[in-house]
């Protein structure tokens, strides 16, 4: 072994390729079986998209956090908490929906920076640390909303993820997904050309090394998980504009569909890699089978078997071309 | 021509609890020079280059670097006042690409945005005198070959301008041609004025490329000078405090029946042809590069990889079988990657000898530490007891509990990978005259070495094998090291 080993193509493009045609292949599929040309409709896509946003934000916040080598699992909790407390502004504290908006944000960013404090300082790992804030966090909210959802006003945060309608048809889709998509791109801008993104990547790699060239390794934890915590609060504001109430028992096992999302995009839970744009796919992939098998009428539990071999397949086709790249080079 | 002490560290000493790790320890270094630091595991200069790293702090003693007062608070403000440490375990992110590495913490930016026309200059400085500018930056470091790795770490060293640049054991690891290649690259870095530490076990390898050396025994400073004004077997007794008079002891040994038999066997990349035949009372050796397919063989005799052709018989069992069967058959494997492989690190010594022998159902914990007592008495394991986890151990005290667990398991087959790989002297001496004592007895040992005057001393037979074909087995007295090298390359 003398040279470098050969790289036929990045592997981050290829890696998308793959990705994309899965989702194509999966929308193209589900237009198949749904009677009456139904799926491909421009309004079923824009359906689609609409409900994606809540699991693409807080995809995004948790493929900076599996990347980084963590996980946190208290980002449904986070979110029903922030849907608890956007409610609250409205209904008894009367704050403008704008406001309302920030709080929800803030919420997040509160327990995101609480569990960040204690995954650096106690030292048990953030599996345990987010296993804990997900029951303290979902209680906290249920302690907040008195055990009740609670029932917002009519405010214009009520539009961010619901059809666009007649009179605004000219925008597509609605701001939410508008604005997810936006964050996503800003996201994974970041992380590849941003000094703050490449510390990521590299406390994900190998901690130590990065903690030998002087990255702030403790600051970079408390940065990822507090921007997990961020995006689940804005998840929260979806999560409220769609039920238009806060309901501290929503977004169960929403935490899961992110970490699904985040490892089909291509990252490993052994942090060091992973595609920002690859999470988005992921959570459109999985969007896709829920509408379509609820279109078609499949019951719950036969769409939950195909996501769950879905990720089989994503994960062991990554690490199928992972070991053969390795053994092709002899 | 005069050369000014870059490096000064006067009267170190470091207690650890009751343990005084060092005592009053000097080390003086040049600009310009290579320093060779020396001594078995447990001499102190772990501890005296972890204090230099800033990952320890002195308890007396003064540092000074290029004059002035050092103390770094931590590694990474260590590598900020000029000293770059260049660990075995490569502190690399393997999942990043080289431009990516080599800057990392140090990077060029703006207001948090990567400026890559920078970056780009900066890396291509940095590997330029090393030889690697016609690399594609954007390879991901963990897809490289290990020396070129190393070589990336050592660009790092270069971007963050040190004055010095410590290589611990930099070769372990190598083929013959890296490390000539290595040299090249320390020979550089001392021409542009670093001073270079290079610790190292091969007295070898310490001749060719260092200036200077210093001796460390027992925590205490034992002496230094200039390489070329001493012997080998002087420094050896400096590092020792004895003369090492037979390094490999070779008892009379008696091969008789063929416990091993390869047949034309091939692995489903590496290796591709191998035939040979390892008899009872005998140790053969398999010398060549790394990469040429010898451990892959081994691994194949365990059962570890799949046997794609030919034919494969241990003792009376014919063909492939699995590492549970071959423990059953008293057959072991010592396995070259010690750490990853070979040993549960943070289990007890005690539970790592005696793994592969539980008996079913319940254990006599008392009886079990009893007989493992025994031995780490006889296999010399410096340790606190028995229950100490194995990753507290130095490298050659590791080594020496995975072998004492194919001693412990009653094997009478041995598959050795590289057994004395990066460990010191005085281990060494105690695994060869196992390995002695073993074949005196009885035992069939094969043996993959990458070091020729090992298996010179060793063996009783050497095979080459060389990109995956494994040659005619030499009796040891028709072979040297011109021969075997020639073999393993090609010439």
């Amino acid at each position: 072994m003398s040279g470098p080993k050969r790289i036929s193509m990045p592997k981050n493009l290829s890696n998308l390729g793959g990705l994309l045609f899965a989702l194509i292949a999966i929308f193209v599929l589900f237009a198949k079986i749904v009677p009456n040309n139904r799926f491909q409709s421009l309004d079923n896509i824009e359906t689609i998209a609409r409900q994606s946003v809540i699991v693409c934000l807080v995809s995004l916040g948790s493929a900076y956090v599996i990347i980084s080598a963590g996980i946190d699992l208290s980002v449904g909790s986070a979110a029903a908490c922030s849907s608890v407390t956007v409610a609250a502004s409205l209904a008894w504290l009367h704050l403008s929906p704008a406001t309302a908006l920030i709080i929800g944000i803030l919420t997040g960013v509160g327990w995101g920076l609480i569990n960040g404090i204690l995954v650096t300082k106690l030292g048990v790992g953030p599996f345990i640390v987010t296993l804990s804030t997900y029951l303290i966090v979902r209680a906290a909210a249920t302690g907040i909303a008195h055990e009740n959802a609670i029932y917002g006003n009519p405010t214009w945060l009520d539009s961010l993820v619901s059809d666009v309608g007649k009179r605004h048809a000219w925008m597509l889709m609605p701001v939410g997904v508008w604005l997810t998509l936006l964050l996503a791109i800003i996201m994974s801008i970041c992380l590849k050309y941003t000094r703050f993104g490449r510390h990521v990547v590299a406390v994900g790699s190998n901690e130590m090394a990065a903690k030998l060239c002087g990255v702030p390794v403790n600051r970079v934890k408390l940065a990822v998980y507090a921007i997990s915590g961020a995006f689940a609060g804005l998840a929260g504001v979806m999560l409220y504009s769609r039920l238009t109430e806060g309901d501290p028992t929503a977004a169960q096992g929403l935490e899961l569909s992110a970490i699904a999302a985040v490892v089909i995009g291509g990252a490993s839970l052994n942090g060091g890699e992973g595609s920002i744009m690859g999470a988005i796919i992921g959570a459109l992939i999985m969007q896709v089978i829920s509408s379509g098998s609820a279109e078609k009428g499949l019951p719950n539990w036969v769409q939950q078997i195909v996501t769950g071999i879905i990720i089989l397949i994503a994960v062991g086709l990554d690490r199928w071309r992972a070991r053969r790249s390795l053994l092709s080079s002899g | 021509m005069k050369s000014v002490h870059v490096l000064e560290m006067l009267g170190i000493s470091k207690t650890f609890g009751a343990t005084n790790a060092l005592q009053s320890v000097n080390l003086c270094t040049s600009a310009g020079r290579v320093h060779a630091l020396v001594g078995e595991n447990g001499s102190g200069k772990s501890t005296l280059m972890k204090i230099l790293a800033g990952n320890y702090d002195k308890d007396s003693g003064k540092i000074l670097l290029k004059g002035s007062d050092y103390s770094p608070r931590n590694p990474a403000e260590a590598r900020h006042l000029g000293v770059a440490m260049i660990h075995q375990e490569l502190a690399l992110c393997p999942h990043m690409s080289i431009l990516d590495n080599v800057l990392l913490g140090i990077e060029s930016e703006r207001f948090g945005w990567i400026s890559s026309a920078t970056t780009k200059q900066r890396v291509l400085e940095a590997l330029e005198p090393l030889g690697l500018a016609s690399l594609n930056l954007e390879t991901r470091v963990g897809d490289l070959p290990i020396a070129q790795r190393q070589l990336v770490e050592i660009a790092r060293a270069l971007a963050t301008s040190a004055s010095v640049v410590v290589l611990d054991e930099p070769t372990s690891s190598l083929t013959e041609k890296d490390v000539e290649k290595l040299f090249q690259v320390i020979r550089t870095l001392a021409k542009n004025g670093k001073s270079v530490i290079f610790i190292s076990h091969f007295l070898n390898e310490i001749r060719e490329v260092c200036d200077d050396y210093t001796v460390l025994r027992d925590g205490k400073f034992i002496g230094t000078g200039i390489v070329s004004e001493k012997t080998d077997s002087e420094i050896i007794s400096m590092m020792v405090g004895r003369s090492i008079e037979d390094l490999y002891p070779r008892s009379v040994r008696s091969p008789s029946e063929t416990v091993i038999t390869l047949d034309h066997i091939a692995g489903r990349i590496l290796p591709q042809e191998v035939s040979l035949q390892v008899h009872k009372g005998e140790v053969v050796g398999i010398a060549g590069l790394n990469g040429a397919g010898r451990s892959e063989t081994l691994r194949i005799i365990f059962g570890l990889d799949e046997l794609y052709k030919g034919k494969l018989i241990v003792k009376e069992f014919g063909g492939m079988s699995t590492p549970h069967h071959r423990w059953q058959q008293g057959v072991g494997l010592l396995s070259e990657d010690r750490k990853g492989e070979g040993l549960a690190l943070n289990l007890s010594i005690e539970e790592n000898i005696t793994l592969t022998s539980l008996k079913p159902g319940f254990l006599s914990l008392k009886r079990l530490a009893l007989s493992a007592n025994e031995f780490v008495v006889r296999l010399g394991i410096k340790c606190r007891n028995s229950q100490q986890p194995v990753g507290e151990l130095s490298g050659g005290n590791q080594q020496k509990v995975a072998l004492a667990r194919l001693l412990y398991h009653g094997t009478d087959v041995l598959l050795l990978d590289e057994p004395t790989r990066g460990i010191d002297v005085g281990s060494k001496e105690q695994i060869y005259r196992l390995i002695d004592e073993g074949a005196a007895n009885g035992m069939a040992i094969l043996m993959v070495s990458s070091y020729l005057p090992e298996l010179l001393g060793v063996c009783d037979r050497i095979a080459v094998m060389r990109r995956g074909v494994l040659g005619v087995a030499h009796p040891v007295q028709d072979a040297s090291q011109e021969l075997l090298m020639h073999e393993a390359v090609g010439a």
